[in-house]
């Protein structure tokens, strides 16, 4: 056994996968040489060649666009976006030709498109984002989020392995801070559509994804320990395709639901969540649908200012206390 | 013609000695028949109330797409531009199947989920376009980079319109292809118009061609209106890529002799100039080379225009009785594993 960061554990998925199957490319700014901004390519490039691995200038439509001209011919291009932000220069190629490619011209576009999202390392408005708010209504993508080193892996090696665009937001926050024990070349496979329950509950859930999947399960323990609340956590790992069976179950079995993401409130994705539990399960619930989100405005860059905007361990138990008294 | 309306470039009317044999240059010749057939058809149909949708004429710049897909070979790609219906005539599309798209049919290439020239199919070597202008450019890239990868000697081709050239996928995909010297040839139809802007409106810079220079690849200038011209530029092209020497622009000059779209009376274009154009026609302008070196008479040529009136009416009218899709086919094949409906089996085109 190996004791592998979320960092390491996804640089393993992509090495893995392109020894597996060489129709596999990577794309991106500085993947090739320098191994990724984050390192999460480091080696790979000397390990597989520049026919393989391909430095490119700094374009980003015209990486997605050309890694969907690639797939088209039969290759399985993985594009690293540097940071997750910049990945609103190819928002045309993304929502109007992989995401559609499927549904007007029968097209596979097996695709994915990784790079580092979330907030919490000080780095401002422009390298902080969760953008999966826009893209969560443009169907034909699927969209996932690790919140693990064994998930990371796993989820990522699914998404190499699937036949449609998938848009693979890594957490920045847990890169380096987030490591586990897996096997050496263990070929983890987590499946795409299938939320988690990663801490069972009886009083009230939260459900969550990403970075926050952490914070939903400290404040769980510190209800559980300063309250004797028992609170189920549930890791989503998908926005599309959304396990509606997961979450409509965690709904039922507590009749209280808390909401977290630390993407801004308006247009989240907790909105998505809590119609569907409305309209599917609301005669199992106790109390309304409650969300903790980031506040409606920009990411801040100074650290004060950032700890402030992302949702806090406190906040989350504050608002949970309010739903189990309700 | 006063300033305002005098072409940017001038019109290079010297017809290219035709290395293209006899039965080559009447191919030519019907594939622009065909498509001005085509979409003289369409356009009453349009009139009638028959078509749901839009449709864009190539009319006045058929040679370009004729002309440059004849250049390619099976196995080349090309992806259209909305007026390059020529160009999937040469690719083996059928006029049934062109019919059946623009009225939305359950037969149609696409099954009704898209109409115009959005359509293509790989096994004929035609990749669908999208409707936002450039984003084909670094997509034809990405399919000239998995040739490339492969060390295959196929050639992807794409278009763009002078106000096309005006996006950012033109410098990004054209860069991007520079840079890894991609087999991967970018046709600028240099129409004179992008809806009713006018090209000096579009750039500082009316010459496209000059563009090559800028990404260090090979440019050149070419009268769209003569569809030897097209294709023997094409020609050169395509054999630069194939020898693994890189990106080629070529600028075609040409003219939108119709509006933007068919609602669209191009009120905006002076009367001079669209005069000037017509004079220039690229089918009067092949028929008369035809008959000057005495490839063909006059009845030769007309029995080939009568043959495909006919034979487009056939079809105009065979497709109009065709069913509209059911409207279960709204429904599925937006991921990979849901069911879809296209993939029964369906009566043949």
């Amino acid at each position: 056994m190996a004791v592998r960061t979320y960092l390491e554990a996804i640089h393993d998925a992509l090495l893995e996968e392109m020894e597996r199957d060489e129709k596999i490319l990577l794309m991106g700014e500085d993947v090739g040489g320098y191994g990724g901004a984050f390192r999460a390519t480091t080696g790979l490039l000397e390990r597989f060649g520049e026919k393989r691995v391909l430095d490119t200038p700094i374009s980003e439509s015209a990486i997605v666009g050309c890694a969907i001209g690639a797939s088209l011919e039969g290759m399985r291009p993985v594009v690293e976006m540097q940071f997750i932000d910049f990945i609103a220069c190819a928002f045309n190629m993304i929502v109007n030709w992989a995401a559609k490619a499927r549904y007007r011209q029968g097209l596979s576009i097996p695709l994915v498109l990784r790079g580092p999202s979330g907030a919490g390392v000080h780095a401002g408005p422009f390298h902080s984002q969760s953008v999966e708010n826009f893209f969560t209504s443009s169907p034909g993508l699927k969209i996932v989020q690790p919140s693990t080193a064994r998930d990371a892996k796993g989820l990522l090696k699914a998404a190499i392995r699937d036949d449609d665009p998938v848009l693979f937001l890594e957490h920045k926050y847990l890169y380096r801070r987030i490591k586990e024990e897996i096997a050496e070349d263990e070929d983890i496979v987590v499946p795409l559509g299938e939320a988690i329950t990663v801490r069972e509950g009886r009083d009230l859930a939260i459900i969550t994804y990403g970075a926050m999947v952490h914070t939903a399960l400290e404040a769980a323990q510190k209800l559980e320990d300063e309250d004797g609340l028992s609170v189920e956590a549930v890791d989503l790992h998908n926005h599309i395709p959304l396990d509606e069976e997961a979450v409509l179950a965690a709904a039922r079995r507590s009749g209280r639901v808390l909401v977290l993401h630390e993407a801004t409130l308006t247009g989240g994705f907790g909105g998505e969540l809590a119609a569907r539990i409305a309209e599917k399960a609301f005669d199992w619930l106790d109390a309304p649908l409650m969300r903790v989100a980031a506040p409606d405005s920009a990411i801040p860059f100074s650290p004060p200012l950032e700890a402030t905007f992302l949702p806090q361990l406190e906040q989350v138990v504050a608002k949970a206390r309010d739903l189990a008294r309700y | 013609m006063n300033e305002e309306t005098t072409p940017l470039v001038p019109p290079l009317l010297r017809h290219t000695t035709a290395r293209l044999g006899k039965k080559q240059l009447l191919e030519l010749y019907r594939y622009m028949l065909l498509t001005r057939g085509i979409e003289d058809r369409l356009s009453h149909l349009y009139r009638q109330g028959q078509m749901a949708g839009e449709l864009f004429r190539s009319l006045g710049q058929e040679a370009i797409p004729v002309g440059s897909a004849f250049a390619l070979e099976q196995g080349d790609r090309l992806a259209p531009l909305l007026r390059d219906l020529g160009a999937l005539l040469v690719k083996g599309m059928t006029p049934r199947e062109v019919f059946a798209q623009y009225l939305g049919r359950a037969q149609s290439p696409t099954f009704g989920r898209e109409g115009g020239i959005h359509f293509g199919d790989l096994s004929r070597d035609c990749v669908a376009p999208i409707a936002s202008l450039g984003a084909m450019i670094p997509v034809m890239a990405g399919v000239a980079l998995s040739f490339r990868l492969r060390d295959e000697k196929r050639v992807a081709l794409t278009y763009i319109g002078d106000g096309g050239a005006s996006t950012g996928d033109f410098h990004e995909g054209l860069n991007l292809a520079s840079v890894w010297k991609l087999p991967f040839i970018l046709i600028c139809e240099n129409n004179g118009y992008a809806y009713s802007t006018p090209t000096r409106l579009q750039t500082g810079n009316p010459r496209f061609v000059d563009r090559a220079k800028a990404y260090g690849i090979r440019g050149e200038q070419v009268d769209g209106n003569d569809v030897i011209a097209v294709y023997h530029a094409t020609q050169r092209a395509v054999r630069r890529c194939r020898g693994g020497e890189g990106p080629v622009l070529l600028e075609m000059v040409t003219f939108r002799r119709k509006g933007h779209a068919e609602h669209d009376d191009a009120g905006y274009v002076p009367a001079d100039l669209l005069e000037y154009w017509q004079a220039r026609d690229p089918i009067a302008r092949l028929e008369k080379y035809l008959l000057a070196e005495g490839l063909y008479t006059r009845p030769q040529l007309d029995t080939v225009g009568d043959s495909i009136a006919h034979g487009l009416k056939e079809d105009a009218d065979a497709v109009l009785s065709w069913p509209l899709p059911d409207p279960s086919m709204t429904f599925g094949g937006v991921y990979a594993e849901d069911p879809d409906p296209r993939r029964l089996p369906r009566e043949d085109k």
